[in-house]
């Protein structure tokens, strides 16, 4: 191997390794808070990259439909859990969050679609109708088992991973997309070829990295968000509601996951089901991190997207064998680092 | 399991043999069931593993693909007979059990199901890649099964073998569960603490479930082979893998026949889904997926416990608890001839969390026959002792001794060997198994079942001197009564009292009581001292951390104080409450 290929490799790495970061990071926000491994992410990844993708080319996705039912869906379940104290203002308030705005959005949506709306706008609608589909799901099926164990919100992510991946096939067909690229610019540095894509991927990560600090640091919904995490109950015994809390990591998630596959798209072309071994791997980050810390997911998501690029260099075949067996040593080691004293199963 | 349990299981296995043999069922139906029952097994492992054993496995399917690729290269390459290929298949599941479980029971609390979900995928990408596998197209041509001239090719005859493989598995799971190595593998979930506080050894246990487990995926596996007389990697990758998990929680993670119901719940209506619903809706794409995860989120929100419990809660007639004979004993533990009066002595132990010191130096004595209270206010280090006495934390310092034999690093198993139990601050009982089962764990080091015996039901003998002396122990602390009740619903201060009895069980020398009072009433608490009292009269020592001053001064023969980890005072209950220093440090430098 020469000095050229191993940095093509690396640079390779980092880029995907950058997108796995976010999805990371993505997953240890929805954990630490809600309890939820969020196997529905990778679904998140194609519904954004697609429905970019669709919007750029001109066609009507039909996540946004999507968005809509589910809103519709949410806005009976509100109506079904408040039964005894509804008043007005509270219908009108659920009213407008799961009826009105998924239905302008859908307007919008379906205005951009036949009018070849611009990219800024094409991604600013991505992005909101992937943030309501995650929001709608928490509200739908996670909200109403929130009390249970890991296990229990750990299959009911699976039941909802199944029935977006099918409806991920009902809109966008079997066929892979592509979208169009963010930026046309590009930099070279030695040997190395920058993509104004890559560069792009590089500052949203980096972008993302330091707002999610700064939100959880700083910020009062940040700190509660912490609070749950660490304490449900006390959470709540302090006036903090601890669903509200839910629905932040949701909206943040989803929006962070349809980010990544928008970011994806230009480079590799996406397929309904091809979220779900990017989340994978974003997933293999989070757990290095122990779903618990993010600078440390960070990094481990750039070492396994630069395993990923070298594997497959050599060992094409075994590229998911290595980059997913690799977990097993580097988890024996974290378990072993974690001192083994009093610890307590609570579920 | 007794005759009243073994009933039901009969007529089960009675209307499955019959099935087939009516004329009229659609043999559509028969291959449903033999699918049922290939998933109903690995559900049953997981049962175990999962919903009892709390270790989250999502890699049960690349056990299966061991199972059926073992039998699948055997009977084609080498022309081995599928029957010689069984072990084989087992076998290797095990052995592979044995590698990954070493590895992968040692992960704690999340990083367990991950990992499993790692080396589950890294499975199914070896198998689609290696050469003598077949790659992704598998190894097909495999025989099928065989008695005597009996081929069983067609569905309605492995159909026979299948569901004879789950109830023989389910009627050894469960005996399994009942008996002296089940009642470590429930209380695994609860953490290991207390578990191992009476000799169970946990790291163990675990991986002999992970390997129970394994073993009836690769029994599913080989019957999968045979069946379908084809290998390749699909049904063995993360998405079954996955599927398998869903089965018990959907059935019912915590019972055996949550597994089978799961399996039947899942096969059937995935099988409607893809039947039914393109005829209903006149669409093409995977609707059946979409509805399928729809209902599998609904049916978790209607029953979080899965459906089998459900069921179960709304039968109009209860299960029979079976009464331990009380007539029998188990031997006591042997002791050492003569027993010396220094039982325990604690010699300088130091106890250091960083830069924290939570026991400081501290030495003390229990005697034979004596009753020695360790009082102090919050926080002076108290459990931390009893931590380090029962092993349950390494001390940083000092020595600790045995009947004048010291003890170094021992592990909490060791330590109940030698004779001293113990209660904890915050009961650690497993909730969903009655009382009495609960205070058997007590007993667990002076039994000696193994797994292979209790599945075949050859520990009876010692189960019932077990259970005869758990049920002696409890009626000594007075929850006679409360026997056969789940020790969740009990009060906190009655769970204490089981916790004692517990101890009890252990046959100790040396009882650690931690607030053994607190949460009892008035009475009770007389009842308490009146039976340590008894405890002692009989030539058993009680070292015990209390805050009821009222309790303990009456009680105690000697009180040791202690205050931010360090022993201010030692001597009488008189004595001490007269001591400036203990006085000081409850009550403040100005009282």
């Amino acid at each position: 191997m020469n000095s050229t290929i191993l940095l093509f490799l690396i640079q390779d790495g980092i880029t995907n390794g950058a997108v796995y970061a976010l999805l990371g990071l993505a997953l240890v926000l929805v954990f630490a808070v809600t309890r939820v491994i969020l196997i529905p992410q990778g679904e998140f990844v194609t519904y954004g990259a697609l429905t970019y993708a669709s919007l750029a080319s001109g066609q009507m996705p039909g996540t946004a439909k999507l968005a809509v039912a589910m809103g519709c869906a949410a806005f009976a379940l509100d109506l079904f859990t408040e039964r005894r104290a509804l008043h007005a203002r509270k219908i009108a308030r659920a009213f407008v969050v799961n009826i009105v705005l998924p239905c302008i959005v859908l307007a919008a949506t379906f205005w951009a679609a036949s009018h070849h709306a611009p990219i800024p706008l094409a991604i600013a609608l991505s992005l909101v109708i992937v943030a309501m589909i995650g929001l709608f799901l928490y509200r739908l099926a996670f909200q109403p088992l929130a009390q249970t164990s890991v296990l229990v919100l750990l299959i009911a992510a699976v039941g909802c991973h199944l029935a977006m991946q099918g409806l991920g096939l009902l809109f966008f067909g079997a066929e892979g997309q592509r979208g169009p690229v963010l930026a046309d610019a590009a930099l070279t540095v030695g040997p190395l070829r920058f993509t104004g894509q890559s560069l792009a991927v590089y500052g949203i990560t980096v972008a993302f990295i330091v707002g999610l600090w700064l939100f959880f640091g700083l910020s009062l919904y940040g700190k509660a968000l912490r609070a749950t995490a660490v304490n449900r109950l006390g959470a709540r015994l302090v006036g903090i509601r601890t669903s509200l809390s839910g629905q932040i990591a949701f909206l943040l998630a989803s929006v962070i996951g349809a980010l990544s596959g928008i970011l994806i798209v230009p480079i590799t072309t996406l397929y309904y089901d091809t979220g779900f071994l990017i989340g994978l791997k974003g997933f293999i980050a989070a757990i290095i991190g122990g779903l618990i810390s993010y600078p440390v997911t960070a990094i481990a998501a750039l070492m396994v997207g630069i395993v990923e690029a070298f594997s497959s260099f050599y060992a094409s075949n075994f590229k998911e064998v290595i980059v997913f067996m690799l977990l097993v040593p580097l988890l024996l080691l974290r378990s072993l680092a974690t001192p083994a004293a009093v610890e307590e199963e609570k579920d | 399991m007794s005759m009243r349990e073994r009933w039901p299981v009969l007529l089960f296995a009675c209307v499955m043999a019959a099935i087939p043999l009516v004329s009229g069922v659609p043999p559509f139906w028969i291959v449903l069931l033999d699918n049922i029952g290939l998933s109903a097994l690995v559900a049953m492992g997981l049962v175990l593993l999962t919903g009892v054993g709390g270790l989250t496995s999502f890699g049960q399917a690349a056990f299966c693909g061991f199972g059926a690729y073992t039998t699948a290269v055997l009977t084609t390459a080498y022309g081995v007979s599928p029957w010689l290929a069984l072990p084989a298949s087992l076998i290797v599941s095990g052995i592979a059990a044995v590698i990954l479980g070493l590895v992968t029971v040692r992960l704690s609390g999340h990083y367990l199901p991950l990992g499993t979900i790692a080396w589950g995928l890294g499975l199914f990408y070896l198998f689609s890649k290696l050469e003598f596998l077949g790659r992704n197209d598998g190894v097909s041509g495999i025989p099928p099964l065989s008695v005597g001239t009996l081929k069983m090719l067609d569905p309605g005859t492995i159909y026979f073998a299948i569901w004879a493989a789950v109830l023989i598995s389910a009627v050894l799971t469960m005996n399994l569960l009942d008996s002296r190595v089940g009642r470590a593998i429930r209380a695994l979930r609860r953490g290991h603490v207390a578990a191992e506080a009476f000799g169970v050894q946990t790291p163990r246990t675990k991986l002999l479930v992970f390997i129970y487990a394994a073993v009836l995926a690769g029994l599913s596996g080989w019957l999968y082979a045979h069946f379908e007389r084809t290998v390749n990697p699909t049904p063995f990758g993360a998405e079954a893998g996955i599927e398998y998990l869903f089965i018990a929680v959907v059935g019912g993670a915590g019972y055996v026949w949550g597994g089978v119901l799961g399996a039947a719940i899942v096969v059937v209506l995935k099988e409607v889904l893809q039947s039914y619903l393109p005829l209903l809706l006149h669409a093409e794409g995977q609707l059946e997926t979409i509805v399928f995860g729809i209902l599998l989120v609904a049916l978790l929100q209607l029953a979080p416990q899965g459906v089998w419990p459900w069921l179960i809660s709304r039968l109009p007639f209860k299960p029979v608890r079976k009464q331990a004979d009380t007539s029998l004993a188990l031997p006591p533990r042997p002791r050492a001839a003569g027993t010396p009066d220094l039982l325990l002595e604690v010699d300088k132990a130091r106890k250091q969390f960083g830069g924290v010191v939570a026991v400081n130096d501290v030495s003390f004595d229990v005697q034979a026959r004596e009753i020695v209270a360790l009082i102090g206010p919050n926080g002076a280090g108290k459990s931390t002792t009893f931590n380090l006495i029962t092993g349950v934390l390494r001390a940083s310092s000092g020595t600790l001794s045995v009947l004048g034999r010291k003890i170094r690093n021992a592990r909490p198993q060791e330590i109940v060997e030698l004779g001293i139990s113990r209660t904890f601050q915050h009961v650690k009982l497993v909730p969903d198994m009655t009382v009495l089962e609960n205070v058997a764990i007590g007993a667990h080091q002076r039994g000696h079942a193994g797994a292979l015996a209790s599945m075949l039901r050859f520990d009876r003998a010692d189960e019932a001197k077990l259970l005869a002396e758990a049920a002696r122990q409890i009626a000594r602390v007075g929850l006679a009564d409360q026997i056969d009740q789940l020790a969740g619903s009990l009060s906190l201060g009655q769970q204490r009292i089981v916790e004692i009895a517990r101890a009890l069980c252990a046959d100790p020398m040396l009882l650690l009581l931690d607030e053994p009072a607190a949460g009892l009433r008035h009475m009770e608490k007389q009842r308490l001292a009146a039976l340590l009292r008894e405890l002692r009269d009989g030539g058993m020592s009680v070292l015990l951390v209390e805050h009821d001053m009222g309790f303990v001064m009456d009680l105690a023969d000697r009180v040791v104080v202690l205050d931010f980890g360090t022993k201010i005072a030692e001597g009488t209950p008189d004595m001490i409450k007269r001591d400036p220093e203990v006085i000081r440090a409850y009550l403040g430098a100005a009282a």
